[in-house]
């Protein structure tokens, strides 16, 4: 598959502080690529050298194998995550805005349905609720047709019907063989609709593959969750090995069919038993910490 | 340079603009408001008029020329303007606060008088009270009256007034606006497109130059019905110079918004550049006189280009070739200013 993006040794310094300290990944034509990370972790600082909206300090950055030029922003739509537009302009007034700016843009009632505007086409852009406005954003990133697409924390501040609906559209444009890049706080959401993830911590990527190749290599096993009632033997001579989480006892196994015929054969009551798969998230808390971030 | 795509940000701009109605009163109602302003101050008396305050050594005010020991010629003086006092301790009060000119005791034999040192006005009050009680039977001067059309205050005020409403329109409609339109991110979201710094700067510039001869002529048509201004030369040549005018300070806006992202820091620049240009490019007053440095900074400024060759076509009746020097320097500056705008310009920084 042909690379889209490729990113050498990145470098971002602002005054004294260095916001990426050497990023390299690469980005596949057609796939969904998340780059995650806690707040600070230079993500967002990323992904915006990767638009051209503002310039490293050093390091490479080609575009189907080549630097980019000035053909890239004909080609790219960008959602941002901190951005306005003009007040007084109307939904529709704002798309045939930008609907001109491009050479070969898309036809607009193909944006408005897919993104669904019809119902407030003629509302003020000040006018919108944050999910309305999210919608108009991305309609806005689609309105040229791109080859490739950033959405910069599409889902913050969504509610859950919104987010469902914007997980639809995105992956409606995946099916149409775009290329996505985008960035994302939500675990759920990057494994929704991720093919690929990097981690980004300090600066630099730490981890950078499928997801289910993530949480295979960086988490062990399995947990089973009992209450400490379920239990009339002694903890010790449970052949687990196990944590107590208030009164919750937390059993590490590799295999759960296994953990759950060793704890059949003790004669264990398993009626109120949870089992807790490991995800992405675990794989992000298991290399970021559970610190908390600025 | 694509006009598609600056057309589309122009009619965006103007959508804005005519749509927030209190920007779009503000605009009209601003210059409209300081004219007619200006029209009924110096609208009977166009001239600046010396005040001479009076008060009677009796306890009863006096109106002026009643018994009376004031000299005829002075009651009757062009540009004295007379106001009573109920005493002496009064008149004082106000002259010393420089709200009168010269204080006249109105039954004083010896024509005593008082006037506040420190007072330019004073001084020539007191030159004219003086000359009024020579004898003038001897003739010490030739008396010689101008030829031509006569010109109104309001006349040679009317041009500088719209000018003045052009330049804060133009350096805050165009210089604010684009600054804070970096702050809340509008700016970055464009540069995502292939919109260029020169695309845009042109449509916020012919934007607002649209906006300001819109103005400007119902403002214009405004006034005129009340004042009935004179306007000796072309018309289309006057609208000639007010149009490279307003794109001379628009551009000018346009540098001064090239990059930042501090309202604060812009209004303090807006400031800094518009009030010296509105008091040195003759809005108010004429700089005949003033010392040659002041005249040579003066001349720096697009609004006193805009202005003397309004006032040269308005009062004068001057043509296009009259005031060709004027209509150069402005498209000058205007092609500079755009051209280091551009350079300068910044989406997000």
């Amino acid at each position: 598959m042909n690379q889209i993006i490729e990113v050498i040794h990145l470098k971002k310094v602002f005054g004294e502080n260095t916001a990426v300290r050497d990023a390299s990944f690469s980005v596949k034509e057609g796939i969904c690529f998340g780059l995650l990370g806690p707040n600070g972790a230079g993500k967002s600082t990323t992904m915006e050298i990767v638009e051209d909206i503002i310039g490293a300090s050093s390091g490479e950055i080609l575009y189907n194998g080549r630097p980019r030029s000035a053909s890239f922003r004909e080609e790219i739509g960008i959602q941002f995550q901190h951005t306005s537009l003009l007040n007084f302009l109307s939904v529709k007034e704002t798309l045939l805005s930008f609907h001109k700016l491009y050479q070969q843009p898309e036809e607009l009632q193909v944006l408005i349905e897919r993104c669904d505007l019809t119902p407030i086409l003629k509302r003020r852009n000040n006018q919108l609720s944050g999910g309305q406005l999210q919608r108009l954003m991305l309609a806005l990133a689609l309105v040229n047709r791109p080859r490739l697409v950033f959405l910069d924390e599409p889902s913050t501040g969504l509610d859950p019907q919104s987010r469902r609906n914007l997980w639809d559209i995105v992956r409606q444009i995946k099916a149409e063989g775009k290329t996505i890049i985008m960035t994302t706080h939500s675990m759920e959401e990057a494994e929704y609709l991720c093919d690929e993830v990097a981690i980004m911590d300090m600066g630099s990527i730490i981890a950078w593959d499928t997801p289910a190749r993530l949480v295979q290599a960086h988490c062990k096993g399995s947990s089973i969750l009992l209450p400490e009632s379920a239990f009339k033997m002694s903890l010790k001579s449970l052949p687990f090995l196990w944590t107590r989480r208030d009164k919750t006892i937390v059993l590490e196994t590799s295999q759960v069919h296994e953990g759950l015929n060793t704890l059949l054969n003790l004669d264990i009551d398993l009626t109120e038993m949870a089992v807790h798969t490991p995800n992405l998230e675990d794989v992000f808390l298991c290399l970021t910490g559970k610190g908390l971030r600025d | 340079m694509n006009f598609k795509r600056m057309w589309a940000m122009f009619t965006a701009r103007n959508h804005e603009f005519f749509r927030d109605k209190a920007a779009f009163g503000w605009n009209f109602a601003f210059p409209f408001l300081i004219i007619v302003g200006f029209g009924l101050i110096f609208g009977a008396k166009e001239h600046q008029q010396f005040k001479i305050g009076l008060f009677s050594g009796e306890t009863k005010t006096l109106e002026a020329g009643t018994e009376s020991t004031v000299p005829l010629a002075f009651q009757q003086g062009k540009y004295l303007q007379f106001i009573n006092f109920p005493n002496q301790t009064e008149g004082e009060q106000k002259l010393q606060h420089h709200k009168i000119d010269l204080l006249l005791d109105s039954r004083s034999p010896e024509h005593r008088y008082w006037i506040n040192d420190s007072s330019p006005n004073g001084y020539i009050a007191e030159q004219i009270f003086l000359a009024s009680l020579m004898k003038t039977s001897e003739k010490a001067a030739d008396k010689q009256l101008v030829k031509g059309v006569q010109i109104r205050y309001i006349d040679w005020l009317f041009p500088g007034i719209l000018g003045m409403n052009m330049m804060f329109s133009a350096l805050w409609g165009v210089g604010y606006v684009v600054v804070r339109y970096r702050k809340n991110g509008a700016l970055k979201r464009l540069k995502a497109t292939p919109l260029t710094p020169l695309e845009y700067l042109s449509a916020q510039m012919l934007s607002r130059i649209f906006l300001i001869m819109f103005t400007l002529i119902v403002v214009w048509i405004g006034s005129d019905m009340i004042f009935h201004f004179q306007v000796h030369g072309s018309y289309a040549t006057l609208a000639l110079i007010f149009f490279l005018g307003g794109l001379s300070l628009c551009s000018m806006g346009l540098v001064l918004a090239a990059r930042g992202t501090s309202e604060e820091f812009t209004s303090g620049i807006l400031n800094f550049i518009s009030w010296p240009m509105m008091f040195l490019s003759e809005v108010w007053f004429s700089l005949e006189g003033s010392p040659a440095w002041i005249q040579a900074i003066a001349k720096l400024f697009p609004l006193t280009h805009l202005l003397t060759g309004a006032r040269k076509i308005m009062n004068d009746g001057a043509t296009l070739v009259d005031v060709r020097i004027e209509c150069l320097v402005l498209v000058l500056t205007t092609l500079i200013s755009l051209t280091i705008a551009a350079r300068l310009f910044s989406w997000n920084e």
